[in-house]
């Protein structure tokens, strides 16, 4: 009956073992994450199928779409190539290299590619603001990150995905720019450990004061 | 009893209990704080920002946590730097409130200055204008000018339905969200909702059929702008041109208390017309909520064109219209004629005045007065039904609520709604049923039994009773109770108080007895009876079944015979004929039929004489709910000329016959019946008008607690006391039932939607997209069984004859049942072996 | 040597692989924590450390651990990795980098309350650094750090991620814990706060990555040893993301109180082409605009010391502006970015963000007179102190200060837009 259940039991078991199970509702997300995953986007069918999954109305699942920028209630090309233009990365040049983007595949911001290969969209901060000009690619594989772009590197990646080569891949987790050593060492000079016993007389005792939370 | 707090609202002492809120403290004294977001039925969320006031609060000291004095010895008032929202804020000790200082005022014009940069400003065609709160708000606290540019605004779609019955005008909603919260936490059934984000949030559903709900009708009362209307009313007219009448919805056994509003119309030749239905509050009954079928189906009909406005007469065979005077003397003539052979035969829509006079009238000619009505046990619910005093909206944690043989939203959609909140507030809800409903839900046991099998499970329930009372029959003995029914059994022992309510589903007369009875043992036995909040209730078919009960009329299983050997039968408000056939061959038998209604109704056709009678909302009368309260309602708009009430009928046919009737007016019909029928010892017209205050106070001038819902200034009626609330010694009988074989095959089973096709419900405009034609209901492995899909047109075999319907496959329906819905036009009446052929043509 | 507390990746390589973090001291500090601390004792030694929230409040971290409700159960801990705040992707590398160390935060954090199940929530974005993250925690169950009665003790504890789905009020803790219950990400009143009524309306402690991830070393080292570094009332180091128009942007794990000037001229390279700074955003677009005067530049970043200067610590999103920038522009993208991001459920947050970024459109395109600049600060300052949460706030910063402390750049524009004949005098915001 619930095709959507159907095709990907294992995953949606493994996604509702995460919450209580009188909380299914939780797992909201990760299962329209799942509808996407094809198609790109999510069809009207997807919400009804989510709902009996979960025992909630499809109401409850729609309003979720279109809260959250990550899914789609319209289908876009096969690759959406998410390109942060927000102050940061402004502030290294983004707006520049989203305009020449576009001028070179011939598309408007928000639009996608004749072929419906590409959909180039601006959006905001994606915490990589160090490395701008950056977008996120989000297709079929999820999303991941392109970063210390440049307009050649994007087109090379486009063109990549226009002959069916393999896809230069994404920026490496972990290793950041600004790599170099704190000139500050720390007080902790002598020890590499995390338990090393450290003395220090004059460190004060005084719990936190009182401040009230502000936001 | 909560702690009182002591506060100053705006220099006014206020003591209120603990954990109120600042809005209602102040509302108690007559403050008005401007809220939006805010309703007294729902949990605050504190969104719209709109009820911003200034809270000081005694300053502690920090050593002695005790308040720091100033010079005079008063406590010193700390402010914070921002205001807060009253709507979310509870009181405390020594609070002080300011709602009116300059930044007070300051911070409502900003509000206001927000909420109308996207504002459409379309009041003159808004049908809100008028009563308004974000009108009234800013015509108080508003800003003069515009600093927002209108080429800035959103444009947004004007018209855009949410569902069949209610429009959605997205620039003027406020996002305050109260129908979205309606739905959610009071129905319980989230099929509106927002999506997108920031500007662009709108109310939106997904669902599919889009904005279906029974309750629909209430998130346009209460939505604080013209965002929300409905399909009847929207564009209809100004509210400021309407007149309000009080009346009582005629739908269902809850009695919601309605208004109509009217307004003189040129379209009905400058006569009042009846412009909408809103609710009007009563706490105990309907609180300030109706349903669907009370707001669209509960007038449209008095307007049908088909409706009978002469007396008609059968002369050679034809009906032909006749003059008052001649048919009331024809009538008069065979009535006496028949003097002992009269059956009177009367349905519960009539209005307690109707049926005293029929049953004086009938009885006076030694005649039978029948009940139309398929379930039993109004003679219980009168001695053993919910006491004085009883009020779904108070019971909760500790409460137990059984209900049983019931598809109660389908059946009476408020008591469902009370039912699921106190729920929701912790009461023991036992549902037995034997499909899933839509209470389930929100039901802490639920228990399951085979159609025909109600009366045993609830004897097995008694049967599980730790305690007896008394000594138990010994045939009961063999009713064995389940874990699970011993466990609802005892929940249900074990609550401060505990209701029962028995309804339709599956029921035919003699089963509800049985039901009834076993029911009343249960109450009787764990000790449910005679106080405030405990006893029975009978869902029953119609508005004032239980008054027709109470006024004398009984039914019986013994239709047929009754009316073919009958020497004059009297159909007032019952279409015998349209429900079943074989009563129309009943009826032709036999001498003489008199039919007494608004619509040329298929038994009307058959008819010797037709009286046409005036519609409820042109009349004035008296109708008992299931909860045993006798309500006032009142004319509202003008009868079509010739029709007269059914108690002045009754009346005049009585004064032909040479009885003395009472046929001036109503008011003096219920003098007689308050001196006739004892339990409604007492009261009069005066008594059911007298009103007091209700909490929450809505339908003042603000508007904006309850929204659009009246207050009530015409009457809360009066609960009777049942006889186990007067008498302190109280006996139950015992009967044991009957043991029915059940064949081989389908099981046919009558059950009950509430859009149906009534004679009150097919006319309604509104709701004719709703009313579905003739359906059947079975489940999957049936209708793989029988190789037929969902949406299949069939032929329903019944006791010989086929009757078209769509093939609904529905996933609650036990195996081998077929669920047919009453009053859709297969005459189901009780449980009977059916047959399922495919059909040669779509039905119609 | 070391020289890190959090970006200890950046000396150790491989890191990321339990076994190394494990040779490096790795888990010493839950263990010790469950077989020899009482809970009670674990939340103690964290507010003696005076650690404050890396979340942006700067909320004493012990204190809130203090208050959760032990009279109603199950608990919960919810590590914030939503990072959205424009200028900020320090708990981003902290998890690609040194993700164990996290790891171990939370996990000492749920044993100190005594919750059996955390909840990492993650922006959408982490899509693959979420898939990271779980392979990670199969690691430690895999080693018997995680899971049923760990370690012999009586403790059990299960680690889950949440993938959000771009929604910056996601990063709001009541925001985020709705988003997590499968709601719409809109803030909840509060009171209650989480601590009391969180997550499916348990008890729920709710901390920043960067915060959780200082909990290991305060726990092995003790908080005597923390309060070495930093300042009395803002201890440790923070990472402080640099960003902007400056030579090498990146993360730089300093002490609290390093003065502006340290991070931007000696760590961050100082500025290109021998352009000044000109403003300083020190907590992502949600700051008030710091005037880069000399003075400003030598002003320790902490709590206390940024609000001297008429802004806030925040996340430490340091977001470096230049004098090639035209402060109009700047606005201009912040209320683009808080119009998109606002939730809509308040309403002088959901119309005012949308009229101020209506009006700053207009003044960008020259189509604006001074009465509007007046109209977009009273606005501003109209939304102030109305809002349900902080992020209507947020969006009124960089609008009044900016208006106040840079006029002339809006004044220039205004000027332009009454004589749009004469010659391009704004300067482009990047060249
Ligand atoms: C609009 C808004 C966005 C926020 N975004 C984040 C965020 O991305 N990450 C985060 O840790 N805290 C964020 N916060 C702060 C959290 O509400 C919360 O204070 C924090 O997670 C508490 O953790 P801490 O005490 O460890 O700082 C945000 C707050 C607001 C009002
Ligand atoms: S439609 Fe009406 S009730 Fe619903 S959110 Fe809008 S203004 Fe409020
Ligand atoms: S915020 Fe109080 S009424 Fe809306």
């Amino acid at each position: 009956m619930n095709l959507l259940y159907e095709k990907y039991a294992a995953e949606i078991k493994h996604i509702l073992a995460k919450y209580p199970a009188d909380q299914k509702r939780s797992a909201v997300m990760p299962l329209l994450y799942l509808a996407q995953q094809e198609q790109g986007y999510i069809q009207k069918q997807d919400l009804q199928m989510i709902a009996e999954i979960l025992d909630i109305s499809a109401t409850d699942v729609g309003s979720i779409v279109g809260f959250y920028t990550l899914y789609h209630d319209h289908p876009g090309g096969k690759h959406r190539l998410q390109v942060c233009n927000d102050l940061p990365c402004a502030l290294r040049g983004a707006d520049e290299f989203l305009e020449k983007l576009c001028e070179n595949l011939g598309v408007q911001v928000g639009e996608t590619t004749p072929d419906g290969l590409v959909t180039i969209e601006a959006v905001m901060c994606l915490a990589g603001c160090d490395r701008a000009p950056l977008f996120q690619v989000q297709d079929a594989e999820g999303i991941r990150y392109y970063e210390n772009q440049t307009v050649e590197t994007a087109l090379q990646l486009v063109e990549h995905w226009r002959s069916d080569g393999a896809t230069p891949a994404p920026s490496p987790l972990g290793l950041r720019a600004g790599q170099e050593k704190s000139s500050t060492p720390l007080p902790d000079e002598t020890v590499t450990g995390l338990s090393a016993e450290v003395r220090d007389e004059t460190a004060s005792d005084t719990a936190a004061t009182e401040t009230q939370e502000t936001d | 009893m909560a702690q009182l707090i002591s506060l100053m609202i705006d220099d006014k002492p206020v003591k209120v209990p603990e954990g109120t809120l600042i809005v209602n403290a102040a509302k108690k004294v007559g403050i008005d704080i401007p809220v939006f977001c805010y309703h007294p039925k729902m949990e605050p969320v504190g969104m719209c920002r709109m009820c911003l006031v200034e809270i000081g609060r005694p300053q502690i000291d920090r050593e002695t946590r005790k308040p720091v004095l100033d010079e005079q010895g008063n406590p010193v008032i700390q402010f914070g730097p921002k205001l807060e929202t009253a709507c979310t804020t509870p009181v405390s000790e020594g609070m002080v409130v300011m709602g009116m200082s300059d930044k007070v005022k300051k911070g409502r014009q900003d509000i206001l200055e927000f909420l109308l940069t996207s504002h459409p400003l379309d009041c003159p065609i808004c049908d809100k204008g008028g009563e308004c709160p974000l009108q009234n708000l800013t015509m108080e606290h508003g800003p003069g000018v515009s600093r927002f540019l209108y080429d800035e605004k959103m444009h947004l779609a004007k018209h855009y339905p949410l569902g069949d019955l209610i429009l959605l005008d997205r620039e003027r909603c406020i996002q305050c969200g109260r129908c979205v919260r309606f739905q959610d936490e009071i129905v319980g059934e989230p099929v509106i909702g927002f999506e997108q984000r920031g500007r662009s949030l709108q109310i939106e559903t997904f669902s599919d059929p889009g904005f279906d709900s029974y309750y629909s009708g209430n998130t346009t009362d209460i939505c604080p702008v013209g965002a929300l209307t409905t399909t009847d009313f929207r564009f209809g007219a100004r509210p400021w041109e309407l007149k309000p009448v009080a009346s009582v919805c005629s739908q269902c056994p809850v009695g919601c208390n309605i208004t109509y509003n009217i307004r003189r119309e040129a379209r009905a030749g400058g006569r009042y017309v009846i412009k909408r239905v809103l609710p009007r509050q009563h706490e105990e009954v309907n609180e300030i909520w109706i349903c669907d079928k009370a707001r669209f189906a509960g007038y449209q009909y008095a307007e049908s064109p088909e409706r009978l406005t002469r007396p008609m007469l059968r002369r050679n065979g034809e009906l032909v219209e006749s003059s008052w005077d001649e048919a009331l003397q024809v009538v008069a003539e065979r009535f006496k004629a028949a003097t002992g052979g009269l059956v009177t035969y009367a349905g519960g829509r009539l209005s307690n005045e109707d049926l005293f006079n029929l049953k004086q009238l009938t009885e006076g000619l030694k005649g039978q007065a029948i009940l139309k009505s398929s379930i039993g046990g109004g003679v219980l619910v009168a001695q053993m039904g919910v006491a004085k005093g009883t009020d779904l909206g108070k019971l909760g944690a500790g409460d137990a609520i059984l209900v049983i043989a019931s598809d109660l939203q389908e059946e009476a959609p408020i008591w469902w709604l009370r039912v699921k909140q106190a729920a929701d507030r912790g009461a023991t809800l036992i549902v037995v049923n034997p499909r899933q409903t839509r209470l389930d839900r929100f039901a802490t046991h639920t228990l399951r039994y085979d159609y025909g099998s109600e009366t045993a499970t609830v004897l097995a329930m008694i049967n599980a009773l730790e305690s007896k009372k008394t000594r138990l029959p010994d045939w009961l003995a063999k009713y064995r109770p389940n874990r699970f029914q011993t466990a609802a059994a005892k929940a249900f022992a074990g609550a401060k108080n505990g209701i029962i309510l028995f309804g339709q589903e599956g029921m035919d007369l003699p089963r509800s007895q049985e039901l009834a009875l076993a029911c009343a043992n249960l109450l009787f036995l764990t000790d449910h009876l005679g106080s405030p909040n405990n006893g029975l209730i009978g869902v029953w078919e119609s508005a004032n079944t239980q008054g027709a009960w109470d006024m004398g009329f009984r039914p019986s299983t013994e239709l047929k015979e009754m009316f073919s050997s009958a020497r004059a039968v009297y159909v007032v408000a019952a279409d015998p004929a349209g429900d079943d056939p074989s009563l129309a061959d009943a009826l032709e038998q036999s001498e003489f039929v008199v039919v007494q209604e608004l619509f040329l109704t298929s038994t009307a056709r058959l008819a010797d004489v037709v009286l046409p009678v005036t519609a409820q909302p042109e009349r004035e009368g008296t109708y008992t709910t299931g909860e045993r309260r006798v309500q006032r309602f009142f004319p509202a708009i003008p009868a079509p000329g010739g029709v007269i009430p059914d108690y002045e009928i009754a009346a005049r046919i009585g004064e032909r016959s040479g009885l003395k009737m009472e046929n001036r007016a109503a008011s003096l019909v219920f003098a007689q019946l308050a001196a006739r029928v004892s339990d409604y010892e007492g009261l009069s017209y005066r008594s059911l008008a007298e009103t007091h205050e209700q909490w929450p106070i809505i339908g003042r001038d603000d508007l904006y607690y309850g929204g659009t819902a009246y207050e009530n200034t015409q009457g809360l009626g009066v609960q009777l006391m049942p006889s186990s609330q007067k008498r302190k010694i109280f006996q139950v009988n015992w009967q044991e039932p009957p043991v029915r074989v059940s064949g081989k095959g389908l099981l046919g089973v009558p059950i009950t939607r509430l859009y149906d096709r009534g004679a009150t419900v097919t006319p309604s405009r509104s709701l004719a997209s709703r009313v579905p034609g003739p359906f059947i209901l079975v489940n999957e492995t049936t209708a793989q069984k029988l190789d037929m899909h969902n949406d299949a047109p069939v032929q329903l075999m019944l006791a010989g004859s086929a009757y078209s319907a769509m093939l609904r496959v529905d996933t609650a329906v036990p195996e081998s049942v077929v669920l047919v819905p009453r009053s859709l036009g297969i005459p189901l009446s009780e449980l009977q072996p059916v047959d399922i052929r495919v059909a040669e043509t779509t039905p119609a | 040597m070391s020289t890190f507390l959090l970006l200890r990746h950046r000396e150790i390589p491989n890191l990321d692989q339990l076994d190394v973090y494990r040779q490096h001291g790795g888990f010493e500090a839950f263990q010790k924590a469950i077989t020899t601390l009482q809970p009670k004792e674990v939340t103690d030694e964290v507010k003696a450390s005076g650690l404050r929230g890396r979340g942006g409040a700067g909320f004493p971290t012990g204190m809130k651990w203090s208050f959760i409700d032990n009279n109603n159960w199950p608990h919960y801990v919810v590590a914030n990795a939503d990072e959205s705040e424009p200028g900020t992707f320090k708990d981003r590398e902290i998890m690609e980098g040194n993700p164990y160390q996290f790891l171990e935060g939370v996990m000492i954090c749920a044993y100190a309350v005594q919750a059996q199940s955390a909840y990492i929530y993650l922006r959408g974005e982490f899509w693959q650094l979420a898939a990271e993250l779980d392979k990670r925690i199969q690691a430690l169950e895999a080693a018997g750090l995680l899971g049923d009665n760990i370690l012999g003790t009586n403790f059990s504890l299960r680690l889950y991620t949440h993938l959000g789905a771009g929604a910056y009020i996601c990063g709001e803790e009541t925001a985020l814990l709705e988003s997590l219950e499968g709601k719409l990400g809109q803030p909840r009143l509060r009171p209650p706060f989480p601590p009391s009524y969180g997550l499916y309306g348990k008890p729920t402690i709710v901390n920043n990555v960067e915060t959780l991830t200082n909990v290991p070393l305060i726990v092995a080292r003790g908080a005597k040893w923390y309060k070495t570094m930093g300042t009395e009332r803002s201890p440790g180091t923070k990472i402080f993301s640099l960003c902007g128009q400056v030579n090498k942007p990146g993360n730089y794990e300093l002490p609290l109180g390093t003065t502006f000037r340290e991070l931007i001229f000696t760590h961050g390279g100082g500025l290109k082409d021998g352009r000044k700074v000109k403003a300083i955003m020190p907590a992502g677009a949600s700051s008030s605009i710091i005037v880069a005067t000399e003075e400003a530049l030598d002003t320790p970043m902490d709590y206390e010391n940024t609000q001297k200067v008429g802004s806030v610590l925040g996340s430490a999103s340091v977001i470096v502006i230049d004098d090639s920038v035209s402060m109009e522009w700047v606005i201009n993208k912040t209320l683009h970015f808080f119009k998109h991001e606002s939730c809509g459920k308040c309403t002088p947050c959901r119309e005012g963000t949308y009229w101020m970024m209506h009006i700053s459109d207009r003044i960008s395109r020259g189509q604006a007179n001074e009465e509007d600049l007046e109209t977009l600060n009273d606005v501003a300052l109209n939304i102030q102190g109305k809002c349900l949460c902080a992020l209507g706030e947020f969006s009124t910063m960089a609008v009044v200060t900016g208006i106040e402390r840079f006029k002339s750049d809006f004044e220039l524009r205004l000027a332009q837009n009454a004589n749009p004949e004469s010659p391009e005098t704004v300067l482009a915001a990047v060249d």
